[in-house]
């Protein structure tokens, strides 16, 4: 077998970059809610899921009422789930709310209760009234229900925090948006944010769904795009569309993990790894400039892990070996012989035997540093190659070996590779990692005194795995799993320039925030 | 085709091959002494609080001995563990206290071997007016040589309490090590500029009373300083601390 062959036989067993682990398949999922440690979503046709973790899924508890794209919200110590189902040919729909205090059905205080219709629409209007979604307004204190789905307009009414139901049936319902569904509000800076699906659904790989966001002053609008169009006249800026091999992204809905780490959930119509099936999905979500930004969950690859705060890079605490000989050692205050080569080292391209060099010295015939070519910029005429783990490595300590941080030169001991590991679990949208000296198992681990270190080869220990997530300015925290002995999650933090440590993550800080470079 | 850019960077290579290349200043008695440094002065008697940034500002500093100006992880390592005089890991000096390092060789950084005579050093008391200690004007304010030399420095920290999860932090140009009441906490690597809160210590615990805290820096060539602080558990400076330069314990 011709490994193109190979390949294309392999790729439907392979997750997709973004899909969840466990049973996913869902269709208009709701927001997803936290109830006694766990997670929950349902989907159109009551289609439960549950996780214990955001990462793994299986199906949960049908409720007793079902039917399209409902919503969930959490007041106070109840659950309001809202459902809509057609009254009749479309848009003759209501919106139907039951509650209960627990969404785990093994608890005895389980039981969903009716509460009623809280909005309907006569299939003459110009509104289809499903597709609920929830906001209780954190500025007001007010709760919030927008509906709608193509025929017309998205509507919002206000309900009571209290009971879930309308706050007062009479005043007609006021109109935010045209030619979209799923829409669900967010407020963040004093902004409220509209967020709803534009194109169509429910055509498996053909679905151009994707998911827009005008925002306003008001809830009740007008929301205008980052074009100044009105949603009433059909703007809205794109928050997600398909991408690779995931298709129709629809449905968001927001959950704020706290301490600067916010994820939405949504569904793709369409994951082609899994044949076409409609996924639930999660992703972080950032925000810049004033606008919601769909994030990315850390990804199997190798990185530069560079502190936000120092700017220098997390790196194995042993002598790098420099990619070229250097242009000569400085008399000014920052300028000089760089690190040299272990004993017995090589500068890189030089024949076996040649005598080791190290950066900033000099180099026999070519003055201090100089290129072949003529002149100490000229480099060495030809592109040099990236140091070769294995080689360098060999000089490397073989225990536990203590991490540091210096300014990023391309060194294999400045190389990490994340790749998930494997059934250890995970967090809302990615397992847990392995953060591995690229071309090795050298694998960063907590200690007993929280402190980093790296132990030769990966074990799958609690200690060895790593939450990363990302915040929601795009850097991303780092966690480990366990701390031998701490019980409050700690996170990598830069405590200098030099030197990270773990320490307890400060949303107001960039101590423990990182970028990952791709290399 | 020869452009300014090209001819600016062909003088700025020139210069920095002669400054490298420069004979080290060799030692002046017509020099004025440390006290015409703008930013150090002789210690006084007793003890200096700690500002509110926490920086280490009283120290003794044994006049520059001759290194190789290597500043590489194994140069600085190897530099660590060379006894260049009896007891340098544990002496609590007075103020003009002379050291004799015996003679040895040593490889410039071009191969060369440069025979070090047998030399009698002296500790200075110094306090500092900035963050930084300025070892650059210790020895050039006595003609002495800045560029491929060690220098040893100490000092006494005094905690009013035991505090434990606390961690040096330190700054250098070039490299350095450092001690802790004996122990090594820290160093830093490479041809470095002196950054506050560089490198960090992992935590440790200051003993109430007296702890000595003592670096050994590594220069090659240009400015060379450290600094040095205390953080506390919540990474900020602890300002509650004294130094002083005599060692309670060594009475």
């Amino acid at each position: 077998m011709n490994f193109r062959l190979f390949a294309a036989a392999l790729l439907p067993l392979l997750p997709s970059a973004f899909a969840l682990d466990g049973v996913i398949q869902i269709h208009d999922p709701s927001t997803l809610v936290r109830c006694d440690g766990k997670f929950y979503t349902w989907g159109t046709g009551g289609s439960p899921l549950v996780s214990d973790d955001g990462w793994t899924w299986r199906r949960g508890a049908v409720p007793p009422v079902t039917g399209l794209a409902p919503d969930v919200i959490r007041l106070g110590d109840r659950y309001y789930m809202y459902v809509a189902h057609n009254a009749g040919g479309q848009p003759h729909a209501q919106i139907d709310m039951i509650s209960s205090p627990t969404l785990d059905p093994e608890s005895p205080q389980f039981k969903w209760e009716k509460g009623g219709e809280v909005a309907s629409t006569d299939g003459v209007e110009d509104c289809n009234g499903i597709d609920p979604g929830l906001l209780l307004d954190p500025k007001t204190g007010k709760l919030w229900l927008t509906y709608g789905s193509y025929f017309g307009t998205i509507r919002i009414v206000e309900l009571d925090p209290k009971t879930g139901r309308r706050v007062d049936p009479k005043p007609k319902p006021v109109d935010l948006a045209i030619n979209c569904e799923a829409s669900i509000m967010i407020f963040h800076d004093d902004w409220y944010y509209l967020l709803a699906t534009h194109g169509s659904c429910c055509q498996g790989a053909n679905s151009n769904y994707n998911i827009r966001v005008g925002r306003s002053r008001s809830p009740t609008g007008p929301f205008v795009d980052h074009d100044d169009l009105d949603m009433m006249q059909g703007g809205g800026k794109l928050f997600l569309g398909s991408e690779s091999r995931v298709v129709g992204p629809g449905h968001f809905g927001r959950l704020d993990l706290g301490d600067g780490v916010e994820v939405f959930s949504y569904h793709y119509e369409a994951d082609l790894d899994r044949g076409g099936a409609s996924v639930l999905a999660i992703r972080p979500l950032l925000w810049r400039d004033g606008w919601p930004v769909a994030g990315d969950n850390a990804k199997t690859g190798s990185y530069q892990l560079r502190s936000v705060r120092t700017g220098t890079a997390l790196e194995l605490a042993v002598e790098g070996v420099p990619l070229t000989s250097g242009r000569g050692g400085g008399a000014r205050g920052g300028r000089g012989p760089g690190r040299a080569a272990p004993p017995g080292a090589t500068a890189p391209g030089a024949p076996s035997g040649a005598t080791p060099v190290a950066a900033g010295e000099a180099t026999p015939g070519g003055g201090r540093g100089r290129g072949p070519g003529g002149g100490m910029f000229a480099g060495t005429g030809s592109p040099i190659p990236p140091q070769d783990v294995a080689v360098v490595s060999k000089n490397w300590p073989a225990g536990n070996v203590d991490t540091r941080m210096a300014n990023y030169l391309d060194q294999a001991q400045q190389k990490w590779t994340i790749s998930p590991a494997p059934n250890a679990g995970g967090y809302p949208g990615a397992p847990y990692f392995k953060i591995t000296v690229a071309g090795t198992d050298r694998a960063l681990a907590a200690t007993a005194d929280a402190e980093l270190t790296t132990v030769p080869a990966f074990t799958g220990a609690p200690e060895q795995l790593w939450c990363i997530q990302q915040l929601t300015d795009g850097s991303y925290r780092i966690r480990p799993n366990t701390v031998p002995g701490v019980k409050e999650p700690l996170a990598l933090s830069a405590a200098g320039a030099g030197f990270a440590t773990l320490a307890k993550f400060n949303p107001a800080s960039d101590r423990q925030r990182w970028h990952l470079q791709g290399l | 085709m020869i452009t300014p850019r090209k001819i600016f960077c062909a003088l700025a290579a020139s210069l920095f091959t002669l400054a490298a290349t420069r004979p080290a200043l060799a030692a002046d008695s017509k020099a004025p002494g440390i006290a015409a440094s703008p930013v150090l002065k002789p210690a006084t008697a007793g003890s200096v609080p700690a500002g509110p940034e926490g920086f280490l500002t009283r120290w003794l500093v044994l006049d520059p001995i001759p290194g190789d100006g290597r500043v590489t992880d194994s140069a600085i390592r190897a530099a660590a563990t060379k006894e260049y005089f009896a007891n340098q890991n544990s002496v609590m000096p007075r103020d003009g206290d002379k050291v004799t390092i015996a003679g040895y060789s040593l490889f410039s950084r071009d191969g060369n071997e440069v025979k070090v005579a047998t030399a009698d050093y002296t500790w200075h008391a110094v306090d500092c007016s900035r963050h930084n200690l300025n070892l650059y004007h210790l020895a050039f304010f006595q003609g002495k040589p800045t560029s491929n030399v060690v220098f040893w420095g100490v000092t006494v920290v005094n905690s009013p309490d035991e505090i434990s999860g606390v961690r040096l932090a330190v700054g250098s140009n070039a490299g350095s090590v450092w001690w802790v009441n004996g122990q090594e906490v820290t160093a830093v690597y490479g041809d470095k500029q002196t950054t506050i809160d560089d490198s960090v210590s992992r935590k440790l615990t200051l003993k109430k009373g007296a702890n000595i805290v003592r670096f050994l820096v590594v220069q090659n060539a240009g400015m060379v300083d450290c600094c040095a602080r205390f953080l506390d558990a919540n990474d900020q400076p602890l300002s509650r601390l004294t130094f002083t330069l005599t060692d309670p314990a060594a009475k």
